[in-house]
C-alpha cells in the first residue's frame, strides 16, 4: 500500500525539481541544431518564394565564408516567422512585406524586434496577363474590361466565372474583396501554395493559354513566363485601410529587414553585416533564376554571385 | 439511400442472434452488439435483428417526410451557431502577450520546451560525433543483432543512400527528432496503455480518447502547439508525441489485456504481488504487442517528421518543404527518399525483433553485442581519426536533375491533347465538373437536419446507437462552428476520393490476393506510397491535373490506396480456403466464388478498408488546400500561415468532427483490436 503513495511522491518532486529551479524563459531557445559545432551562428528566416530564398542564400555564403559564422535557416510563414523573430528562435528576416500589426505588437509595444532597414528591393503586387494573351487583345490591361475576357479564362474550378488564380494563403491579397467591389464577373481561386500557381502558370503558358492571376515583383518567374500587368483603379494612401471596402491597386513597398532585438544588439559582425546587406532587384533576380530555372543549389547560386560581384559586397562587410 | 442500406445486416447483430441471448459477457462484445439485443424475446429480436436496416431505412424515410413539413430545407441556421473568433482571437493575444513572462510559462511550459531542445541536441551531437561511418555501422550491426544478416545490409545500403543524395546532416537532425519523439511516445503511450490495460474504467475512459486521437488530422493541432512553443523543434516534438503515442497506447493495453488467464492464475497461486505479477507475468507475455506498439509509434512520427517542418522542424521534411519553393520536384524527391528509406529500415528492423521474440536466445548473443558495440566503436574512431566526421561532398549523387526532366516529360506530354483519350488536365476538368460538383450541390441542396439524420441513419445500420449519437454529434458540432458549408464541400471531395480509392484498392488488392507474384512486386511499391512525405506529390499532381480540387482528389487518392490495398489483400488471403474449394467443387465459376463466397467471407476486412480509406483520405484534406482544394483545408493552412487561431482552429476542429463522423459511419461493427499495419 505504501508503494503507490511513494511513487506519487517521487513525481510531485521530481516535477517541484523540474519545474522549480528556476525560470525558463521562452524567449530564449535556439534551435537545438545550432552552432553544433562549437561555431558561432545565426539561424535566418526563409519565406516560402525563391527572392527570400536568394537573400538568404548569399548572406548564408558570406557568413560563412567570409565571418566564419554557421547559418541555419528555418522555413516559415510570414506571420509565424515575426513570433519566430521575437522569441528568438531566428535572428533575421530578410526581407519582409509589410505586416503593421506584426509590426505595432512586437516592435512598438514589446520591443523584441528591431527594425533593420531596407533591403533594397521594391515589392509590387497586382493582377497580371501573360504577355502573348495581352499582345492579342491590348485593351485587357484595363480592369474594365476584364469582363469580356471572362469566358475565356474560365477553368472548372471558377464556377462560370472568369478564374482569377491567387496563391499562398500567407501572401497579402485583398483579391475577394477587389472583385466583390469591382463587380468583377470573377471567381478568386486559391492555388493554396505558391508553388502550386507558379506549376500552373507554367502549364498555362506552354498551351498558350490565357490567365488572369495574382503575382507580384520582382519574381524569377516573369523571366520564363513574361506577365503584363492589369491596370486597377489606383493606389492612393490608405485607400486599402478598410480591407471590406478595397477598390484599388497594391502599394509599391520597400522590402524591410528585422532582426531580433537581443540579436541586433550583441550579435557583432552578423549583426552588422546583415544591418549593411543590401542589393537591387535585378541581383535577387540574377540568384533567385539560377535557383529557380537552372535548379542550382541555393548554395551554388550564391557562390556564383558572390564571384562575380564582389565590389558589391565588401561593402556590406563590417 | 435504400440501396446501401439494404445488403447491410451487421455482421455483429446476425451473430449474436444466433448465440444465446447471454453471449455478451466480455465488456467489448457487449459494445458491439446491436441495440436488438435488449429485445425481450428471442423470436421478436431475430426479427429486429434480420430487418434491422429495413426498419432503420423505414424510420429515417418517415422522419425525413415529417421533417421536410416541420423545419423546411436549407443550410445550417445562424442562430444555433457560434461565432469563436472574438474569444479565440483574445486567447491567442493572451498567449502571445504573456508568453514570456505568466509563471505557467517560465516554470512548466518553458522547461519542457527546454527539455526536449536539450535532449534532441544530446541525439545530435551524439550522432555527429560518431559520424557517418559510426552512424551506418551501428545501423548495420542492430540491425545484424535483432533482424539477421539479409536486413543488416540494407540499413548500411539505406544510410549509405541518405549520404549520396546529400542528406546526411538533415538526416541526423530528423534522427535526432525522432529518437525523442519516439522514445517520448513510447513512455506516454506506454503508460497510458500500462493504465487502461490494468484498469477497466481507465480503459472505458481512454478509448474514446485514443479513437479521437486516431482520427485527427495532424495539421489541426500544429497551430495551438505553434502559439504555445513557438515555431521550431519543441512543438514539432510534442506535435509528434500527439499523432504517435496512441498506437503505443492501445497495443500495450491490448497485450496486457490478453495475457493468459492460466498464467497469471499461476503467478498469483505463487505468491506473486501485483508489482511482480505485472513485471515477470504480463509485461513479458505482452512484449509482441509492446514491439509493434513501437513500430507504429516510429512509423507515425516518421510521416509526422514531414509535415511538422511547416512549423520549423528542420531536418529532411525541412528540405522537402524549401524545395517546393522553387518548385523542384527532383531535390524535394532527394531528401523524401531517405525518409522513406528510414521507415522501411525501422519498420522492418523491428518488425524482425517482433517475430523473433519469444525464440530461445541464440547461444552467443552477448558476444555478438560485444562484437557489434566493438565495430560501431571501431568504424566510428576510423572516421575520426581519418577525419571524415561528415559524409565527404564527393560522394553524392544529383538525382534532382533527371527527376525533373522526366517530370517535365510527363506533364508535358500527359496534360493536354494526347490523342483519344485527352489529357490529365481534361480529366481533371471532367471530374470536377461531372463528379465533385454534384457532388457538392447534392450535398449543399439537403436541408441540414436531412443530413444529419441520413449520417444517424447510416451510422445506426453499420453501428450501433452509441456510433450513430456521436456521428450526429459531430455533424451538428460542425454546424454549430458555423462552418457548415465549407465542410460539405470538404465532405464531398472525401466521398469523391474515397470511391476512387475503393475501386482501384479494391481490385488492386483482390488482384494481389490471387496472384503472389503480384503481391511481392506491390510490397515496396505500397511501402513508397505510404512513406513518401505527401508534400513530395504535390508538385506532380498539380502539374498533371491543374490547380484545383481534382488535384486533391489525386493527392489523397495516392495516400489512401496502400492502406486499402493491403487490408483488401490480407482479408481475401484470410478466407477459408476450405470454403472456396466447396464452392469450386460445387461447380461455381471463378466469377462466383468471388462474387459469392470471398467478398462476402472477407467482408469485415472490406469494410475495414473503406474505414482506413475515410480516415486516410480526410489526413490529407489540408495538404488538398495546398493545391486548390480550397474548404477546410485551406482554412487551416490559412490559419497556420497568418497565425489567425480562429480561422485555423476552427477548420481544424471541423476537420476533426468530420472524421468522427465518418469514422463512426463507416466503423465495422467488430471493432478493429488492434491498430493494423498501415491504419
Amino acid at each position: 500500500m505504501a508503494r503507490p503513495r511513494i511513487a506519487v511522491l517521487a513525481a510531485a518532486l521530481g516535477l517541484v525539481a523540474l519545474t522549480g529551479c528556476g525560470a525558463a524563459d521562452m524567449t530564449k531557445q535556439a534551435s537545438p541544431y545550432a552552432a553544433a559545432q562549437g561555431a558561432r551562428t545565426v539561424t535566418l528566416s526563409v519565406q516560402s518564394w525563391v527572392g527570400a530564398q536568394a537573400n538568404v542564400a548569399v548572406a548564408q555564403y558570406l557568413l560563412e565564408k567570409e565571418l566564419g559564422y554557421r547559418v541555419d535557416t528555418v522555413q516559415i510563414d510570414e506571420v509565424p516567422a515575426w513570433d519566430a523573430l521575437s522569441q528568438g528562435r531566428v535572428d533575421a528576416i530578410l526581407e519582409d512585406w509589410g505586416h503593421p500589426e506584426q509590426e505595432q505588437r512586437y516592435i512598438e509595444d514589446k520591443g523584441t524586434i528591431t527594425r533593420g532597414g531596407d533591403l533594397g528591393v521594391t515589392g509590387h503586387i497586382g493582377w497580371f496577363v501573360p504577355t502573348y494573351f495581352a499582345e492579342k487583345h491590348p485593351d485587357v490591361t484595363d480592369w474594365r474590361n476584364l469582363d469580356k475576357y471572362a469566358d475565356e479564362l474560365r477553368t472548372a474550378e471558377s464556377g462560370g466565372k472568369g478564374q482569377l488564380l491567387d496563391g499562398s494563403p500567407s501572401y497579402v491579397t485583398n483579391d475577394k474583396a477587389l472583385v466583390k467591389n469591382l463587380d468583377l464577373d470573377y471567381q478568386v481561386v486559391f492555388a493554396g501554395s505558391e508553388a502550386a500557381q507558379i506549376t500552373q502558370i507554367q502549364q498555362f503558358a506552354k498551351a498558350e493559354k490565357p490567365f488572369l492571376s495574382y503575382w507580384y515583383k520582382p519574381q524569377w518567374l516573369f523571366e520564363k513566363v513574361p506577365m503584363t500587368e492589369v491596370k486597377l483603379p489606383e493606389y492612393t494612401e490608405g485607400c486599402d485601410a478598410d480591407p471590406e471596402k478595397v477598390a484599388c491597386a497594391y502599394p509599391h513597398t520597400p522590402l524591410q529587414k528585422f532582426f531580433n532585438t537581443r540579436f541586433a544588439d550583441k550579435g557583432g559582425d552578423a549583426a552588422a553585416f546583415l544591418k549593411k546587406f543590401r542589393w537591387t532587384e535585378k541581383e535577387q533576380n540574377e540568384v533567385s533564376l539560377m535557383i529557380a530555372e537552372q535548379k542550382l543549389s541555393p548554395e551554388e547560386a550564391a557562390r556564383k554571385w558572390v564571384d562575380a560581384n564582389e565590389p558589391t559586397w565588401r561593402e556590406w562587410l563590417p | 439511400m435504400t440501396a446501401t442500406a439494404t445488403p447491410a445486416t451487421t455482421p455483429a447483430a446476425g451473430a449474436s442472434a444466433a448465440d444465446a441471448p447471454e453471449s455478451a459477457h466480455a465488456p467489448d462484445s457487449a459494445a458491439a452488439t446491436s441495440p436488438a439485443a435488449a429485445a425481450p424475446s428471442g423470436s421478436a429480436r431475430t426479427f429486429l435483428a434480420r430487418h434491422r436496416s429495413r426498419l432503420i431505412a423505414a424510420g429515417t424515410a418517415v422522419l425525413l417526410l415529417l421533417g421536410a413539413f416541420l423545419l423546411g430545407g436549407g443550410t445550417w441556421p445562424g442562430r444555433m451557431a457560434v461565432d469563436l473568433s472574438g474569444p479565440l482571437g483574445d486567447t491567442s493575444d493572451w498567449i502571445i502577450d504573456n508568453r514570456d513572462s505568466h509563471p505557467l510559462f517560465l516554470h512548466v511550459l518553458g522547461h519542457v520546451s527546454n527539455a526536449v531542445v536539450l535532449s534532441v541536441r544530446a541525439v545530435y551531437l551524439v550522432l555527429l560525433a560518431a559520424g557517418w561511418a559510426g552512424v551506418t555501422a551501428a545501423a548495420g550491426v542492430i540491425a545484424w543483432r535483432v533482424a539477421g544478416v539479409r536486413l543488416a545490409l540494407g540499413s548500411v545500403a539505406a544510410f549509405a543512400a541518405c549520404g549520396l543524395l546529400g542528406m546526411w546532416v538533415p538526416t541526423m537532425q530528423t534522427l535526432a527528432l525522432m529518437v525523442v519523439a519516439v522514445a517520448a511516445s513510447v513512455l506516454l503511450g506506454g503508460l497510458l496503455g500500462l493504465a487502461a490495460g490494468l484498469s477497466d474504467r481507465m480503459h472505458r475512459v481512454l478509448r474514446p480518447v485514443l479513437d479521437t486521437m486516431q482520427v485527427l488530422p495532424a495539421f489541426a493541432y500544429l497551430l495551438p502547439v505553434v502559439l504555445v512553443f513557438g515555431i521550431g523543434v519543441p512543438a514539432a516534438v510534442l506535435a509528434t508525441v500527439v499523432y504517435a503515442a496512441p498506437p503505443m497506447a492501445r497495443l500495450t493495453a491490448l497485450g496486457l489485456r490478453g495475457a493468459d488467464a492460466g498464467v497469471m492464475e499461476a503467478a498469483a497461486s505463487l505468491g506473486a504481488t501485483a508489482r511482480q505479477r505485472l513485471l515477470t507475468a504480463r509485461l513479458p507475455l505482452a512484449r509482441k504487442e509492446l514491439l509493434l506498439g513501437l513500430n507504429q509509434s516510429i512509423m507515425m512520427a516518421l510521416s509526422m517528421a514531414v509535415i511538422a517542418s511547416v512549423i520549423g522542424a528542420g531536418g529532411l521534411g525541412d528540405r522537402v518543404y524549401q524545395a517546393l519553393a522553387s518548385v523542384d520536384v527532383g531535390a524535394a524527391l532527394a531528401a523524401g527518399v531517405p525518409i522513406v528509406l528510414l521507415a522501411v529500415v525501422l519498420d522492418r528492423v523491428t518488425a524482425a525483433a517482433g517475430a523473433r521474440l519469444g525464440d530461445a536466445p541464440a547461444r552467443g548473443a552477448r558476444l555478438g553485442w560485444a562484437i557489434a558495440a566493438a565495430v560501431t566503436a571501431a568504424a566510428a574512431l576510423a572516421g575520426r581519426f581519418t577525419g571524415r566526421l561528415g559524409w565527404p561532398d564527393a560522394w553524392t549523387l544529383d538525382v534532382a536533375e533527371p527527376v525533373n526532366r522526366a517530370v517535365d516529360w510527363m506533364t508535358a506530354h500527359l496534360y493536354t491533347g494526347v490523342p483519344v483519350i485527352g489529357g490529365t488536365a481534361d480529366w481533371a476538368a471532367h471530374f470536377t465538373t461531372w463528379v465533385l460538383d454534384p457532388v457538392r450541390s447534392g450535398l449543399t441542396w439537403l436541408p441540414w437536419w436531412a443530413v444529419l439524420l441520413l449520417v444517424g441513419a447510416l451510422a445506426l445500420i453499420i453501428g450501433t446507437w452509441r456510433t450513430a449519437a456521436t456521428a450526429v454529434l459531430a455533424m451538428a458540432g460542425i454546424g454549430v462552428l458555423g462552418v457548415w458549408e465549407p465542410a460539405l464541400d470538404t465532405l464531398s471531395q472525401v466521398l469523391a476520393a474515397v470511391a476512387v480509392t475503393l475501386v482501384i484498392g479494391f481490385a488492386t488488392g483482390i488482384a494481389a490476393a490471387r496472384s503472389a507474384r503480384l503481391n511481392r512486386a506491390l510490397r515496396p511499391v505500397l511501402d513508397v506510397f505510404q512513406t513518401m512525405p505527401q508534400f513530395v506529390y504535390l508538385i506532380p499532381v498539380v502539374a498533371l491535373f491543374g490547380v484545383g480540387r481534382a488535384p486533391a482528389v489525386a493527392a489523397a487518392v495516392v495516400y489512401a490506396l496502400p492502406a486499402v490495398v493491403r487490408i483488401t489483400a490480407q482479408g481475401m488471403a484470410a478466407v477459408d480456403p476450405a470454403a472456396v474449394e466447396a464452392a469450386r467443387s460445387l461447380g461455381a465459376t471463378g466469377r462466383q466464388q468471388l462474387l459469392q463466397v470471398q467478398l462476402p467471407l472477407a467482408r469485415p476486412a472490406l469494410l475495414l478498408a473503406v474505414n482506413q480509406g475515410v480516415v486516410l483520405v480526410l489526413a490529407v484534406v489540408v495538404i488538398g488546400g495546398l493545391v486548390g482544394g480550397g474548404a477546410l483545408g485551406y482554412d487551416v493552412v490559412f490559419g497556420l500561415a497568418q497565425g489567425d487561431l480562429a480561422t485555423g482552429l476552427v477548420a481544424g476542429a471541423a476537420i476533426v468532427c468530420l472524421g468522427l463522423m465518418l469514422d463512426r459511419v463507416t466503423q465495422p461493427t467488430e471493432r478493429r483490436a488492434t491498430a493494423g499495419k498501415g491504419a
